[in-house]
């Protein structure tokens, strides 16, 4: 096992590559840097459902549209988050995530495993629908354009800046997300997450764990969708469709659940898969079914899980004279 | 290939965090015209976006790359039918291929999304398809560089209001998909239609999407003379079948892509008859369409809609705006003056644009007939002209100001006054 | 809003939940036996559409084209099934998320064979009449479209119901491990409901094909439905889907008609309300 020690010292000296390396790159990878960093605060917040509680969600994108849907009104209605208030946006968004989590949780929470899948499925639809009906408020299939980036002193409109602005943020999130995790309210939603029926009879109100970990997980999407609005300058309902629930999902099986990093690989993968690697091929999409499909298929545990299993397979080698026959897999 | 691939994925190769250097550009000749071309060319919209690429690489090929002695350089990318994706696509073409101009966009909403970027990046954008009004109207102050070669969405439903109107029509009911594009050709249909002393008694807006009518058929008013409908995609399939199955025989007027070559090949007989409006149709017989529909049939093995000859009469449009330049690339701001200056003749017709960079364009009223068109041995579906409306502007008869006084169309604008 | 319009509305309704029962039922059934999520079950309806094209095409016989289209995905279910779902064991997450990268596989892989133009399915030019009872037009092709959701869901009652295979199935639901303590090769049954699901949805697909159209887009459009069907009835339950597909099918009809402002929730807002008072449905149990 690798310390918690050696795994926060990679992690940090990779964002330092990342700080140091993207600003000398071109304006496309430094969007497309930025892009999978909010993405990834989004990914990150879907693994505290998926990973560390056993809730696999497919609605997280409700979340995310109100943050941007909420940054690209005020924007463009009421002038408002363009200046230093652009933190009040922040906070605004965080809020109102969580509110709606607080309000998706009354019904969700209830529901266990598909149904739970199904059921914020259907909310998130909800969401998508409002998004593409209200039109007086969200412009409806036009969307919002948010013409410039906030400028507090700081100008976003800078490329660079606004990726050092969405790092922070991002860097903020996972410690933030880090430190729940491992706090003791962490370690009851992974009880949770094991052993549903025992952490209950051990006296844990295992719904109300289970629904402020969906209320954490909806501000900190929330969040993930203000950053969002201004990464695109562009708010459509197209932020809020299903695809963009899944691909959360995706983000995070694919990188490894349950270990918050893994959404971020995840989204960085993903998007490089999309963005990056259809500007070269056409074929592309045959690419990243085909990485969703093995992935699931032969990595159950995500990228984040090659080096458990290389040890694995390692002592597997080692041991295989003492080893009974089959009992080596499950 | 092998090598232009190698070439492209060492980048990739190297890793996202690692991908130095390939902001170094490329090296600029000075009669390169570099277009920048944005279509989806996967998901559900993929075919269109290959219909819109096809049309512009149709002209291309036909003057062999030379545009006035500029050759240009033509880089397709997917922008997948996500606005997102169409800026962050933007910002590749720009900041990496250098190029002079972006073109394309399929939705409204990702005109939307390339016009602000056009005006940060000090790059032209030329909308060929995305046809979102205020684009050129109340919102094109905000956006310098943009310029539209396509149309705007009640462009040619204001002219078939008028024709509604001129056939006697005095009650009719719209059905439209129910979102912005919807909302810009109702409008103006009714607006038009009204004004001449008809009247839109009911207004029906099944969601973008819909195909079983069913629902909506039977809530049809019985006492209307003629349906307006505006359908887009395979939604345009569905309803007069389901229309004409439900017994109701009442004369369809149709808005823009409901009755588009896209569409049409697809469709029964039952549309035999029905009428639409639209800058173009492939039935144009005049020697400029016959050649353009013929060779891309050939090319192509189909018959090209609007998608692909608004993007076709967009090459041929950039091509005469490099005439006037001597084939050197005269500057963002200088480029759209002289493309507002031209007059120019094209498969739709002539064409010519207002000071506020929309085309000046004929507007076809088309009838739907089986007949054997240019030569081609078999009876097709094709768009008939039967009136032409000249030189129509997207002010219609209202003039400039006037126009631009009232709201964008919408929803409830003009309001449905004889509605119940 | 007089008698012809509530008949007329009723009747577009059942119509439209005949197809959504043909879509569900098979959603239901590999869900009931195997406990998975097939989200691409919207696949295999947009397949079974294009290849009936392609055997129209090829043949001019669209009879015969529901037949061929229905057994060649059946096949591709098999395959998946055997394949790819098999080796995860019982993982919902992990099957769902496969089931989303097939569909993303076969969207494209749609999209590279038969392009993407939007098509329609012409069924022979007798089922395109429609017949006049009272004054209203019923149109024959949903007159057709209730039938065959009949004929075949009452051959799917009586299969489940009369056969030693069904009998097999029906223990299978109940308790998978108790039927492989009887000697159930519940590994067979659940390729073959699995080849079933796929079969119906293909049938859907070409039926529905000549009402929908078939167009890119297709798939992702027909599972939210699908699942609202499912969802509605219960997991696992042949009359729960059959109920179900009867409730969305009238729900969506009457909702568009009398409330088109709310169209949207028409079809999520019932999904989510049933969810959270009896998350298996109202015929599912657990």
């Amino acid at each position: 096992m690798v310390s918690q020690q050696v795994k926060i010292t990679l992690v940090a000296a990779a964002l330092v590559v990342l700080a140091f390396v993207v600003p000398h790159t071109s304006s496309f990878v430094v969007l497309l840097a930025t892009r999978a960093l909010a993405f990834g605060i989004l990914a990150m917040s879907l693994d505290i459902l998926l990973g560390f509680t056993g809730l696999a969600s497919l609605g997280q994108a409700a979340y995310f549209g109100v943050g941007a849907y909420l940054t690209a009104v005020l924007a463009t209605k009421f002038h408002f988050g363009l200046g230093w208030d652009f933190w009040l946006v922040v906070v605004f968004g965080i809020l109102l995530g969580a509110v709606l989590a607080a309000f998706f949780g009354l019904f969700a929470i209830r529901a266990s495993g598909v149904y739970f899948l199904m059921i914020t499925l259907a909310l998130g639809q909800c969401v998508w629908g409002l998004a593409y009906r209200w039109n007086s408020l969200t412009g409806g299939d036009n969307g919002l354009i948010i013409k410039l980036r906030p400028n507090f002193g700081l100008n976003l409109t800078n490329e660079v800046t606004f990726f050092f602005l969405v790092l922070g943020f991002f860097v903020v999130s996972m410690m933030l997300m880090y430190v729940l995790v491992r706090s003791p309210f962490g370690r009851s939603l992974k009880g949770i997450r094991e052993r549903e029926q025992r952490m209950s009879m051990l006296g844990y109100n295992v719904w109300l764990h289970k629904y402020i970990a969906f209320v954490i997980a909806g501000g900190f999407g929330g969040l993930a969708g203000v950053l969002w609005a201004h990464t695109n300058g562009i708010v459509t309902p197209e932020d809020v469709v299903l695809t963009t629930s899944v691909d959360a999902l995706l983000m995070v099986v694919l990188g490894g659940a349950g270990t918050l990093i893994g959404g971020v690989i995840g989204s960085a993968i993903v998007l490089l898969l999309r963005e990056y690697l259809s500007t070269l091929v056409p074929w592309w999409q045959y690419v990243l079914g085909g990485v969703y499909v093995l992935t699931i298929l032969y990595l159950p545990t995500g990228l984040m899980g090659i080096p458990k299993r290389i040890r694995q397979m390692l002592a597997r080698s080692t041991n295989k004279s003492v080893a009974p026959l089959g009992s080596a897999r499950r | 290939m092998t090598n232009a691939l190698l070439r492209k994925l060492s980048p990739l190769l190297l890793g996202s965090c690692l991908a130095v250097g390939t902001s170094l550009g490329s090296t600029a000749y000075s009669e390169e015209l570099r277009i920048g071309f944005l279509v989806p060319t996967t998901g559900i919209y993929a075919q269109i976006g290959k219909d819109m690429a096809d049309g512009f690489q149709l002209y291309v090929d036909q003057v062999k790359g030379d545009f006035a002695g500029a050759n240009v350089k033509l880089i397709i990318e997917d922008e997948q039918g996500k606005p997102a994706t169409a800026v962050l696509k933007a910002s590749k073409l720009i900041g990496e291929d250098k190029v002079h101009m972006l073109v394309g966009g399929l939705l409204a909403s990702t005109g939307y999304a390339l016009a602000p970027e056009s005006t940060r990046a000090k790059v032209v954008y030329i909308s060929s398809i995305p046809s979102a009004d205020d684009l050129t109207q109340r919102k094109l102050a905000e956006f310098p560089y943009f310029f539209r070669t396509g149309w705007t969405s009640s462009q040619p439903t204001q002219p078939l209001g008028q024709w509604a109107c001129d056939q006697g029509y005095k009650k009719i009911i719209t059905v439209a998909a129910d979102y912005a594009f919807g909302y810009e050709a109702v409008g103006g249909f009714q607006k038009v239609f009204e004004d001449c002393g008809g009247k839109v008694i009911q207004k029906i807006w099944p969601p973008l999407g819909t195909k079983d009518f069913g629902p909506y058929i039977s809530t049809l008013k019985a006492d209307a003379d003629a349906v307006f409908t505006l359908m887009v995609g395979p939604m345009a399939l569905q309803f007069p079948k389901q229309l004409r199955g439900a017994g109701i025989k009442k004369p369809i007027v149709g808005g823009t892509t409901s009755y588009d070559e896209f569409a049409l090949p697809f469709m029964g007989d039952e549309v035999i008859g029905d009428f639409s409006a639209l800058q173009y149709s492939a039935a144009l017989e005049t020697p400029a369409n016959e050649a353009f529909v013929k060779a891309y049939r050939a090319k192509y093995g189909k018959v090209p809609g609007y998608y692909a000859e608004s993007n076709y009469t967009t090459a041929l449009l950039i091509h005469a705006a490099m005439k006037k330049t001597g084939g050197k690339w005269p500057g963002s701001e200088e480029f759209i003056k002289v493309m507002t200056s031209l007059k120019v003749d094209t498969p739709r017709g002539p064409v010519s644009f207002d000071d506020m960079r929309n085309p000046v364009h004929n507007i076809y009223i088309k009838k739907v007939e089986k007949k054997q068109l240019f030569g081609y041995d078999k009876p097709e579906l094709w768009n008939t002209v039967i009136k032409t409306y000249p030189n129509v502007s997207q002010f219609w008869t209202y003039g400039k100001e006037k126009f631009l006084a009232q709201p964008v169309y919408d929803r409830d604008f003009p309001p449905c006054k004889y509605c119940e | 809003m007089n008698t012809q319009f509530w008949v007329i509305q009723a009747f577009n309704g059942i119509s439209y939940g005949a197809l959504l029962f043909l879509v569900g039922s098979g959603l239901s059934l590999i869900f009931g036996v195997m406990r998975i999520v097939n989200l691409s079950h919207g696949s295999y309806f947009m397949l079974g559409g294009y290849i009936a094209l392609s055997v129209i095409g090829a043949t001019g016989s669209w009879a015969l084209s529901l037949p061929v289209a229905a057994l060649a995905v059946a096949a591709i279910g098999m395959a998946m099934e055997r394949v790819f779902l098999r080796p995860l064991g019982f993982d919902p997450l992990r099957q769902v998320l496969l089931t989303v990268g097939f569909a993303f596989l076969f969207q494209q892989a749609a999209l590279d064979i038969w392009g993407g133009n939007n098509m329609d399915i012409n069924p022979p030019a007798a089922m395109t009449q429609s017949i006049v009872v009272g004054g209203i037009y019923l149109p024959l092709y949903r007159v057709f479209m209730i039938g065959m959701a009949l004929v075949i869901g009452l051959s799917l009652w009586l299969a489940m119901e009369k056969t030693r295979m069904g009998a097999a199935v029906r223990a299978t639901v109940d308790d998978a491990q108790m039927a492989r303590g009887v000697g159930i090769d519940t590994n067979r049954i659940s390729m073959f409901i699995f080849a079933l699901g796929a079969f119906l949805a293909a049938l859907g697909g070409v039926i529905g094909g000549a009402f929908l159209g078939i167009f890119p887009g297709l798939d992702f459009e027909m599972l939210p439905l699908a699942f609202a069907v499912v969802i509605i009835g219960g997991m696992g339950s042949l009359g729960g889907a059959a109920i179900g597909a009867l409730i969305v099918g009238l729900a969506d009809n009457f909702g568009k008609a009398l409330f088109p402002e709310v169209s949207y929730f028409t079809l999520y807002a019932p999904m989510v309300l049933i969810l959270a008072v009896k998350p298996t449905g109202l015929f599912g149990r657990e």
